[in-house]
């Protein structure tokens, strides 16, 4: 029975089991298909902040709560460049609104890797191996992160300009559908894929699946976990800044609580999809996205603790995750 | 252990703590290259600290390692290693999640194979070469160990650790891997932690046997295996029976 299931897809059927689920419990294809657009939408930027998350846990063992410091800094920088670019975003030429919206995800994504570099250096890496410390120092840096985020920002809300080449929807059928959360969807897809295709592809990423699974081994077989480690590091920062960035957009109102409130969530993902993977983050994202979307239309009191409820479900099925890197 | 007048690896009083146990209480040891070279000893004497230490998984507190005329005991284990010492441990070390052929190729330098080499290896054990693509973690014990020799022996070592490699295994799989350990020693030195006696006696040209985080015997293991009251004073009574 149970390899049957996993001919058919195993743990991936879970996505596809809860939107019939909602599809049933909702008894509206057009609201369904809005929430469930949202939802995927949601998923992937979500798993733009966690994956680089679970890959720094998985690498090296290391908790950073200070994660959601660098979707924070990707959410204003993008911002401040949307806002110097105001002009290229509202007008008419969709070549302008493009390299806007280009310029602000660049800069946000560079950004996060050079504060990620900084960071594993400076406060991370005297600390390796001692999760208590990592845990203090990480949360101190993200207060820092915060205070200086006040400082240059300021405590009021900002206003995100969208370009104008994402505002608005496509209609298919009788279903409108937002050109954001599409480009969204298929940013985090590019990503994905991206990530999936180093990983299985190429030396490095061989050095990062294996590293994830048994540390010291690749240590013992010749090659520098910890010069690899911050390579991780780097690009899970960037990939953090730049779902801030779609996140900011995507919200169209950003405070400094942005990163931190979204990092429940991302610990959710990291959590459910299990340790080092990204098709776990993959797959915990979307099933976040859409338990998120579907339960405040339907249950909007459950809102908040829906994902929580979810996280202890799969837990109680799968201690180890979804599809952890390392079996337990 | 075998005198010899370069060995390829010494330890000269070697003292190591894991956190607040003293473990390794002035381990001196020669390697002479070539052969098998056999560390006996009872759980918890330090046999596999002493390979740990030697790779730089935990540190010397005290000591000197020496391998080929350096000393190698504060250098951070990938230099070890790049040195030309490969390590099997206890666990095996195997990545579960990774295809037989992709834990080999991790364990070549630049990512690509010797043919000819890998021919031998495949000749030497034939389930490498039928479980080639298969994920690590469905692998049998046996295999799984089979994989981690191999992996050690992709490229040419000259020196390879191996902590415990019959533990848990059949005895044909063990007569397997005697057969195979006397071909790979043939270019390769070889550190064998054992407690199978049958096994390292089949195999060791020198025995060292370690008690209590100290060396308390050295000599050739033929001496050793023709001396059933040595054996019995050294090895205490369950490891003289298994011969």
């Amino acid at each position: 029975m149970s390899t049957a299931l996993e001919r058919l897809g195993g743990v991936y059927l879970l996505p596809v089991l809860l939107a019939a689920l909602a599809f049933v419990a909702i008894g509206s294809a057009s609201t369904w298909t809005t929430l469930t657009v949202a939802g995927l939408a949601m998923g992937m930027m979500i798993f733009l902040m966690a994956s680089g998350l679970s890959l720094i846990f998985g690498l090296m063992d290391v908790l950073n709560f200070g994660h959601s410091a660098f979707v924070s800094f990707g959410a204003f920088v993008a911002a401040s460049v949307l806002a110097a670019l105001s002009s290229w975003v509202s007008g008419g030429s969709a070549l302008l609104n493009i390299v806007a919206l280009l310029a602000a995800i660049g800069a946000a994504t560079a950004f996060g890797a050079a504060g990620g570099w900084f960071f594993e250096r400076v406060i991370v890496k005297p600390v390796y191996r001692d999760h208590l410390r990592q845990i203090l120092i990480t949360m101190g840096a993200l207060i820092v992160a915060e205070q200086l985020i006040l400082a240059v920002w300021g405590g009021a809300p900002i206003a995100v300009p969208r370009p104008a080449v994402l505002t608005g929807s496509i209609v298919i059928g009788d279903v409108p559908i937002e050109i954001y959360r599409i480009f969204a969807f298929l940013l985090g897809l590019a990503v994905y894929v991206a990530m999936y295709m180093i990983l299985n592809n190429t030396r490095v990423g061989l050095l990062i699946r294996a590293g994830v699974e048994n540390r010291e081994m690749v240590e013992a077989l010749g090659f520098r976990i910890d010069r690899l480690f911050i390579a991780v590091f780097m690009a899970g920062s960037a990939l953090a800044a730049m779902g801030g960035a779609m996140w900011a957009g995507y919200q169209g109102l950003i405070t400094p609580a942005i990163g931190p409130e979204m990092m429940i969530l991302v610990f959710i993902v990291v959590i459910i999809g299990g340790l080092g993977s990204i098709q776990g983050s993959l797959l915990g994202a979307i099933l976040v996205g859409l338990v998120a979307n579907y339960v405040a239309f339907l249950a909007p009191k459950l809102s908040l603790a829906s994902n929580m409820l979810l996280m202890m479900a799969i837990l109680l099925w799968r201690p180890w995750g979804l599809k952890p890197a390392v079996r337990g | 252990m075998t005198q010899s007048p370069e060995p390829l690896l010494v330890l000269d009083d070697i003292h190591t703590d894991i956190g607040q146990y003293h473990v390794l209480h002035g381990v001196s040891l020669d390697v002479p290259a070539g052969g098998v070279h056999v560390l006996l000893g009872r759980n918890g004497a330090g046999k596999t600290t002493t390979l740990r230490t030697i790779m730089g998984l935990w540190r010397a507190q005290r000591g000197r390692i020496v391998f080929r005329g350096r000393e190698i005991q504060a250098l951070a284990t990938p230099d070890i290693a790049r040195l030309g010492i490969a390590y099997v441990p206890e666990n095996m070390g195997i990545f579960g999640g990774l295809t037989v052929e992709e834990n080999m190729r991790l364990a070549t330098a630049a990512g690509t194979f010797d043919t000819e080499r890998l021919a031998r290896i495949h000749a030497l054990f034939p389930a490498m070469k039928q479980f080639w693509t298969r994920q690590a973690h469905a692998l049998s014990g046996g295999q799984k160990q089979m994989l981690a020799i191999s992996r050690a022996i992709v490229e040419k070592r000259d020196l390879i650790l191996i902590d415990e490699p019959t533990k848990g295994l059949a005895p044909a799989i063990i007569r397997n891997m005697i057969a195979a350990f006397r071909e790979i020693s043939d270019e390769t030195t070889i550190l064998l932690v054992e407690q199978n006696f049958y096994f390292a006696s089949s195999l060791g040209r020198g025995v060292a046997v370690i008690e209590d985080g100290r060396i308390i015997h050295s000599g050739s293991m033929a001496g050793l295996a023709a001396d059933p009251d040595l054996q019995t004073r050294l090895l205490s009574l369950s490891m003289a029976e298994a011969h």
